[in-house]
């Protein structure tokens, strides 16, 4: 049995994780897990990953969780361009930087602006008040002035002058409120550019392909009560 | 000009700094910047980083922030023992899992605790109301217990059989709410012999000098915070309440 990736695309960690193996040529095993399904809450899938969260990636016996750490796992293992994650000491901290910070601030801001302006109140039906909305939309601004003034500035791309994890994270992180239908590039021209070079960097037909899912987010049909039970806890302690 | 470590101890993720650094005998100036002074938000700061948190590592004219960014570059810049970050693909995959995880399912949880039991408390005058006290407990006691389960499991450290980056990041997180007299070591011998096996790896010397300035936060007289940063702070709190 060879590399196996438990990926929902609904998922930003998981877009970043799936182009990244498809950019690289890496081989590996598609296992669909459903979130809005609650197939994450599986024990079949918790015998994978005991934290219950995508991706997970199966190695054999071997098996991980993190898309950080899946990120450098394949790096590693595989043996990618250097520009990916450089071996220059620098560089690499400049990756290692951004992947550290954007836990608990992009990666936070663009999955709550999803929920609370879309998955919420359409797929979930529980409605969000306008001032929460507004708050979280508030949020992510700041968080989208800090990207680019501190992390971008007047760069190519995020880490340097190539692209590396860092951008890949970050991007399929913007695409999730641009799946809300939040114009995050609007009005944020170097922003927009850098979007411009890690698209063509990765290759349109594989990010437009990578991205299908989320940008149909505001259509997802409302869900049933007993899924809307098992889903609402993992939803609310993701979004806090 | 020598490496330069801007830190404030009260902050778990500057104490991993710290005392990585001292343990590997890496010579550093310790640029103290109060962080009950609110001196994070000093002009002279910011400028250092605009992101205005601790710790930041300025080596030369590269500066860096992060703590988790901060100790590989050390380590790799400064070639620590390898047991810190083994270069064991699947060992090294473990801690870089668990340091990605722990930003979310250890950090901040254990600085709730810290605010919610003190700090709050002390700056605002007024009690966090014990549903919300009672929920976020909740959530630490989980948070511990996937530890325990899968990354500490029956080893004597995460990684097995010698103290790694993950350990060393994990326990002064877990040392956070000690300052408000919440001990997260009291309900799980396991937790507790990890805990003391990773103090006598450091050395117990350099683990509680570290740690004196977190252990007397009670100690701190908050009348002296200046207005502008309380404000600031009152603000923040509103999350918690």
């Amino acid at each position: 049995m060879g590399l196996e990736l438990y990926l929902d695309l609904l998922s930003q960690p998981c877009r970043a994780v799936y182009i990244f193996a498809k950019k690289s040529g890496i081989p590996f095993e598609l296992r669909a897990v459903e979130l809005l399904k609650g197939q994450h809450l599986s024990d079949a899938f918790a015998q994978v990953n005991p934290l219950k969260k995508v991706p997970a990636l199966k190695d054999g016996d071997f098996t991980l969780s993190e898309s950080v750490a899946i990120l450098l796992y394949l790096t590693r293992k595989y043996e990618v361009p250097d520009h990916w994650y450089p071996q220059d000491l620098q560089a690499r901290a400049r990756v290692d930087e951004y992947l550290a910070w954007q836990h608990t601030t992009l990666r936070r801001n663009c999955l709550r602006a999803l929920w609370h302006k879309v998955m919420l109140p359409v797929f979930l039906g529980e409605p969000v008040s306008p001032q929460m909305l507004a708050a979280t939309l508030a949020e992510l601004d700041e968080t989208l002035q800090l990207l680019e003034d501190k992390f971008l500035q007047n760069k190519a791309f995020l880490a340097g002058p190539g692209i590396s994890l860092a951008d890949l994270v970050a991007i399929t992180e913007l695409m999730h409120p641009m799946g809300a239908g939040c114009q995050v590039f609007k009005g944020r021209p170097k922003l927009a550019a850098w979007r411009q070079h890690v698209e063509a960097a990765v290759g349109e037909e594989l990010f437009q392909e990578a991205h299908e899912v989320i940008l149909k987010a505001k259509d997802s049909p409302p869900t049933n009560p007993t899924i809307k039970q098992k889903l609402m806890p993992g939803v609310l302690a993701m979004i806090q | 000009m020598s490496l330069e470590l801007y830190m404030d101890l009260l902050s778990a993720p500057c104490r991993a700094v710290y005392i990585f650094a001292r343990k590997n005998g890496i010579p550093f100036d310790f640029q103290f910047v109060d962080l009950l002074k609110g001196h994070h938000h000093s002009r002279e700061y910011i400028k250092i980083n605009p992101l205005r948190k601790l710790p930041s590592l300025k080596d030369g004219k590269f500066v860096l922030s992060e703590s988790v960014a901060i100790l590989f570059y050390l380590c790799r810049k400064y070639s620590a023992p390898s047991h810190w970050y083994p270069p064991d693909l699947h060992t090294r995959a473990r801690i870089d899992e668990f340091m990605a995880w722990q930003h979310t399912a250890i950090q901040l949880p254990m600085n709730k605790i810290l605010w919610i039991k003190l700090l709050i408390p002390m700056i605002t005058g007024e009690e966090v109301p014990a549903e919300k006290t009672e929920q976020m407990l909740e959530e630490v006691k989980k948070s511990l217990h996937l530890f325990e389960e899968k990354f500490l499991q029956d080893r004597m450290f995460i990684t097995g059989d010698q103290i790694s980056l993950a350990d060393l990041v994990a326990l002064v997180e877990m040392m956070q709410p000690m300052a408000s007299n919440h001990n997260i070591f009291l309900n799980s011998a396991k937790l507790a012999e990890w805990r003391m096996r990773v103090e006598l790896s450091i050395g117990s010397g350099l683990f509680w000098e570290a740690h004196e300035r977190l252990m007397k936060l009670t100690e701190w007289d908050c009348s002296t915070l200046d207005p502008v940063v309380k404000e600031r702070i009152c603000e923040f709190l509103q999350k918690y309440k």
